[in-house]
């Protein structure tokens, strides 16, 4: 049997190591602007609060208690059998959470949830549940992290979503793993008619190897979804991300936007895979990656797939590391060779993710620029 | 006698292996409108980058000196400082970088109403909030380089075919522009054809041809023969004018 942690009655009881490695992930210890709180040390939810009426907050093995109706959706979206990961998770004890809003519902503040690792060779596996009841708002951010000590350890996330109809997801995921950390997300998106499913992902800190791919299906007419991504490679991480969306009713519309930046001896690879399977849906994809270092590598994958007539899809990707013109166009106004790079990348990660709000957007562009001293 | 500003004596330069300048000299005074005159391929650009200090237009022999002092070896950034200023011909468009943030790069602490008061002379205003030069038209990007420089005030400016690729509104513009900034500074406007010489007023021009300055004088006067009798011809004309 494993050890479990003491609940907490607020996250500021945290020890101060977890706090401030989960702060990092974009989690506020204060709880302060932020409509619920869920924690998860190691394979113990040690605290699962909403602070909203008509948010619900929950740690899954509870939930599934609560709600005999889960049972509907727990597994439904995502194949258990998928792969050896999927597997591994379901034959493990349910942990992770459930963050779910009622009917006309919106969160005043993003909910936040955090999965973090404290002890060395940790081995965790989530599976979390997120729902958004119809014409309801629901905004989470969520950050994973471990102990600034961790050597090794492993992560893999079950996600399944579920926007109803004329209701939206906004799912903004900060990492902030470890050298020796694999990581493996396996997450499915379902979205109803009218509904939007916003999808932002930024992994600033080394990892040892990190594969997330999410599927996005838009089954109902108007269902919208967005992907931004921003990835840093250090190291020797090994990071292989996407975006995969299925278009499968008439005015759905996806976009993805992505960008990656590879230091060191990083390898990234930058996959999105859009497929249109009927007719008036409109797809794009961008990818741009910044190269720093010779021995490290970008492989972008965009792909199109078009199984109609009658669809408006598109991608643009480029790669290269940064221009010589650009820096001395800048040195050229006053600044030095250091600060014209900085300012470069600064403007390369600066992009327009849509859903998020000001404020934890300003939160995330602090973050990335305190990453990468910049 | 008035100050020298730029002062560049015996210059030599090869790119790849090519002669392009060929102990070039040049001196610009304080004051001075200067026009650079010279046909494709001259070198007139790569003399720019040569005084600005770019990687690769390093000169193999003789010297830069800016208000007396060598600058022959100081980083691009170093010269600027000094007072070198530059709008490009073709300036590169950066993701991130607005044009705004590009003003607050040229003038540290440049107030919110000077950026709206020089936008507003270049014409500029809906572009400050987008990335410099990204999707920009030729005439645009150019507007973009004055307005640029008028934030700047560098003490001495380097205008790189302000005229070239631009339809005739934008050439009046910036010639007009220019005009303006040189009644207080000191300028060098490099142009192949001259038009913008219509809108500005220069006090003197110089043909650079195969490496060298070939012909100095009144500016309009050259304009005329080289429009007479072209390049090739000042290159053989018995009567080059001196200052």
């Amino acid at each position: 049997m494993q050890a479990s942690h003491e609940k907490i009655e607020n996250l500021n009881q945290l020890p101060k190591d977890i706090k401030e490695a989960s702060a990092l992930a974009g989690i506020n210890p204060t709880e302060k602007e932020r409509s619920g709180s869920f924690f998860q040390l190691d394979h113990s939810v040690i605290c699962a609060k909403s602070a909203q009426e008509g948010v619900e907050v929950l740690g899954i093995e509870d939930a599934l208690h609560k709600h005999s109706w889960l049972k509907n959706y727990y597994w439904k979206a995502v194949d258990p059998d998928k792969d050896e990961y999927t597997k591994a998770a379901k034959d493990a004890p349910p942990r992770g959470y459930f963050l779910r809003t009622l009917p006309g519902v919106e969160t005043t503040y993003p909910l936040q949830s955090c999965l973090f690792i404290g002890k060395e060779g940790l081995a965790q596996k989530v599976h979390n549940v997120i729902i958004a009841e119809e014409g309801s708002h629901l905004h989470i951010i969520t950050g994973c992290a471990v102990n600034l000590h961790i050597k090794g350890a492993s992560h893999i996330g079950i996600s399944e979503f579920f926007v109803k109809k004329n209701a939206s997801i906004t799912f903004t995921m900060v990492h902030n793993w470890a050298e020796g950390v694999e990581v493996r997300p396996r997450s499915v998106a379902h979205v109803e008619e009218g509904g939007t499913f916003m999808n932002n992902y930024f992994c600033l800190k080394p990892v040892k190897s990190l594969q997330l791919y999410p599927a996005i299906h838009l089954l109902g007419k108007g269902a919208r979804t967005s992907s931004g991504s921003i990835v840093m490679g250090k190291g020797n991480s090994l990071i292989d991300i996407g975006f995969r969306v299925f278009l499968k009713a008439e005015n759905t519309s996806a976009e993805t936007i992505a960008r990656a930046v590879a230091q060191d001896q990083s390898k990234i690879f930058a996959r999105g895979h859009l497929i249109g399977e009927v007719p008036k849906i409109k797809a794009h994809l961008e990818c741009r990656g910044l190269i720093l270092s010779p021995r490290a590598m970008i492989h972008a994958i965009p792909e199109l797939e078009a199984r109609q007539e009658n669809l408006d899809m598109s991608h643009e990707a480029a790669v290269g590391k940064i221009a010589e013109k650009e820096i001395l166009y800048l040195m050229s106004r006053g600044l030095s060779e250091d600060e014209a790079t900085s300012a470069i990348i600064r403007g390369f990660l600066k992009v327009d993710i849509k859903g998020l709000p000001v404020k934890l957007k300003a939160e995330i562009d602090k973050l990335t620029e305190m990453e990468f001293g910049i | 006698m008035t100050k020298e500003i730029l002062k560049i004596e015996n210059l030599q330069l090869e790119i790849g292996g090519k002669e392009i300048l060929k102990g070039l000299n040049l001196t610009v005074r304080k004051g001075e409108r200067t026009v650079l005159f010279g046909p494709n391929g001259a070198g007139k650009s790569s003399l720019l980058y040569s005084i600005l200090g770019f990687p690769g237009y390093r000169p193999k022999a003789g010297r830069i000196l800016f208000r007396g002092k060598e600058i022959t070896d100081l980083p691009v950034n170093e010269r600027v400082k000094l007072g070198v200023g530059v709008a490009f011909q073709s300036p590169p468009a950066i993701h991130g970088i607005k044009l705004r943030e590009m003003l607050q790069i040229c003038r540290e602490g440049i107030s919110a109403a000077q950026i709206k008061r020089t936008s507003k002379l270049m014409n500029m205003v809906e572009f400050l909030d987008r990335d410099v030069n990204l999707g920009f038209s030729g005439g645009e990007a150019k507007r973009a380089e004055i307005l640029q420089i008028l934030a700047q005030k560098p003490g001495f400016v380097m205008f790189d075919e302000p005229d070239s690729g631009v339809d005739l509104e934008n050439v009046e513009l910036i010639g007009k522009q220019i005009d303006a900034f040189l009644a207080s500074h000191t300028g060098m406007v490099i142009t192949h054809q001259g038009y913008i010489l219509e809108f500005m007023r220069a006090t003197r021009g110089c043909i650079l041809y195969d490496g060298r300055i070939i012909c100095t004088g009144d500016p309009k006067r050259i304009l005329r023969a080289i429009r007479k009798k072209g390049y090739a011809g000042c290159a053989i004309c018995k009567h080059p004018m001196k200052r």
